[in-house]
């Protein structure tokens, strides 16, 4: 049985890509699962950071492309999870090293080997978009509740409807309560209801995100971080399982009675 | 039971006349009794009459005519392999071949000119998407921020209009663009261009916009009564 292949895409630089990426795989690992988490951002090499394995990369994806390495040779091992993988984009490459066959080659691989193979899918909507969802079973669109993000990712949106490529789910990231309150930021409804997709998951702004990438250290390992809960809770409905949205919810509501913390 | 002497039905051509019966005086009288029970209908039209293989006379030919003429009918064609028939029908100023305009009027469709034509279409039309089009649109679904809708005649959009939707684009000023919910980036009506108020209102209500005294004016649906 060949695994799941869903890549993390926005039209927009800078809405949480990586770090979806990287949580949704340490999410999914700690459900159990096997994942490779394969970064598509030639020349913009980041997710290695984010999960804290720089300094162990040998081989890259451009590397397994043009044969130079055998593709278990081209997987960094995660520290924490043993049956977590990543595969390392090529800093001193660009994105034109790599074609839709070549990605669709080595989704293929992974999913072999993998329950969910996740990939990191580089800004904009030029062949380096075009290359990452072209192997994928899923796209999970990763929004800010701002006009611009939410604006490129109805770009996206329209562009996998119309080559008719995969399904597409969202993730509202960065998403501050207390601005929707006070009428300053667009709220979940709106956003849904614009880019008329499926809502997967709603992570909250939480200033732990930065230390978290800085350190290597996605914050979906912190029990304590609101975004960790919630990427984890995105990992369990990736399973299938049926988690409440009320989640948040709640906490604002809460907030609201109380003031904040 | 007897098969009846004649068949006869209505086609975009003209009314279709075929005797099944090789009695003469039977088929007038089955077609005059046809002609009387629906004169409304065949009244003012012209008569096509299919003979296959069928020899005319001039008798026959004669009193066709003269039943057809009481009701205002023309016999318009003839139309045999019958070389006798043929000949005898043109000598009398008859068709016996349907000209291939009238070939084409077969087809049911009505073939409109380009900018009379509208294209229906049910999706949300996203950013970076367009429709450009010489005729009307219709769309069900919303049309997004960043995506543009150009008609050469009316749009309507049943759902929400936050783009950018151009209807008489060929100059038409008479043409209007309506919407469920209208909050266009910004709207054109032939040579005019229309920006919404800056101020959005509360709730959405349907609304047609057109060109009025020189601009563009949006109006609540509902107070047209």
């Amino acid at each position: 049985m060949s695994g799941k292949v869903i890549t993390i895409s926005s039209g927009k630089g800078g809405v949480g890509k990586t770090t979806a990426t990287a949580n949704l795989g340490l999410s999914l690992a700690m459900l159990g699962n096997r994942v490779t988490c394969i970064d598509a951002d030639i020349g913009l090499r980041n997710l290695d950071v984010m999960l804290g394995l720089e300094n162990r990369i040998v081989y890259d994806i451009v590397n397994f492309i043009e044969g130079r390495c055998r593709f278990r040779q081209a997987l960094v091992r995660d520290k924490r999870f043993p049956e977590l993988y990543m595969m390392a984009a090529a800093q001193t490459r660009d994105k034109n090293s790599i074609t839709v066959e070549d990605m669709t080659r080595v989704a293929r691989e992974a999913a072999e080997i993998s329950d969910y193979v996740l990939i990191d899918s580089p800004a904009g909507i030029e062949h380096g978009f075009r290359y990452a969802v072209a192997p994928s079973d899923l796209v999970l669109i990763v929004t800010n509740p701002e006009v611009t993000a939410v604006r490129d990712a109805d770009r996206v949106i329209g562009l996998l409807e119309a080559e008719e490529l995969a399904p597409a789910q969202l993730i509202l990231n960065r998403f501050k309560p207390e601005l929707v309150r006070r009428n300053e930021m667009l709220d979940a409804d709106t956003v849904v209801d614009l880019l008329a997709i499926d809502l997967i998951g709603i992570v909250p702004e939480d200033s732990k995100i930065f230390s978290a990438s800085n350190q290597g250290r996605p914050v979906a390992l912190d029990e304590h971080s609101q975004a960790g809960k919630a990427f984890r809770n995105i990992g369990r409905r990736l399973t299938g399982e049926d988690v409440p949205f009320e989640a948040l919810q709640k906490q604002t509501f809460i907030q609201r009675l109380f003031g904040s913390r | 039971m007897e098969e009846t002497p004649i068949t006869l039905k209505g086609t975009a051509d003209g009314i279709l006349l075929k005797p099944r019966s090789h009695v003469w005086a039977t088929v007038l009288e089955a077609l005059a009794q046809a002609l009387k029970e629906a004169e409304a209908f065949f009244r003012g039209g012209r008569l096509i009459m299919e003979l296959g293989n069928r020899e005319l006379t001039q008798h026959q030919l004669t009193t066709l005519r003269a039943l057809l003429i009481q009701y205002d009918i023309e016999l318009w064609a003839v139309l045999s392999e019958n070389e006798t028939t043929v000949r005898l029908a043109r000598s009398n100023g008859v068709l016996t071949r349907l000209p291939k305009d009238a070939e084409a009027k077969k087809s049911p469709v009505v073939v409109l000119p380009p900018e009379q034509q509208a294209l229906f279409m049910q999706q949300t039309l996203r950013s970076g998407q367009s429709i450009h089009y010489a005729g009307h649109v219709t769309l069900i679904g919303d049309v997004n921020p960043g995506a543009e809708i150009v008609a050469g005649g009316n749009i309507i959009v049943w759902g929400a209009l936050r783009g950018m939707a151009h209807a008489g684009a060929f100059g038409d000023e008479e043409t209007v663009i309506c919407a469920l919910d209208l909050q266009p980036s910004q709207i054109r009506i032939a040579g005019y261009i229309g920006r919404p108020p800056d101020r959005r209102r509360g709730s959405a209500e349907p609304e047609i916009a057109k060109v009025e005294g020189g601009q563009i004016v949006a109006e609540a649906w509902n107070r047209r009564g």
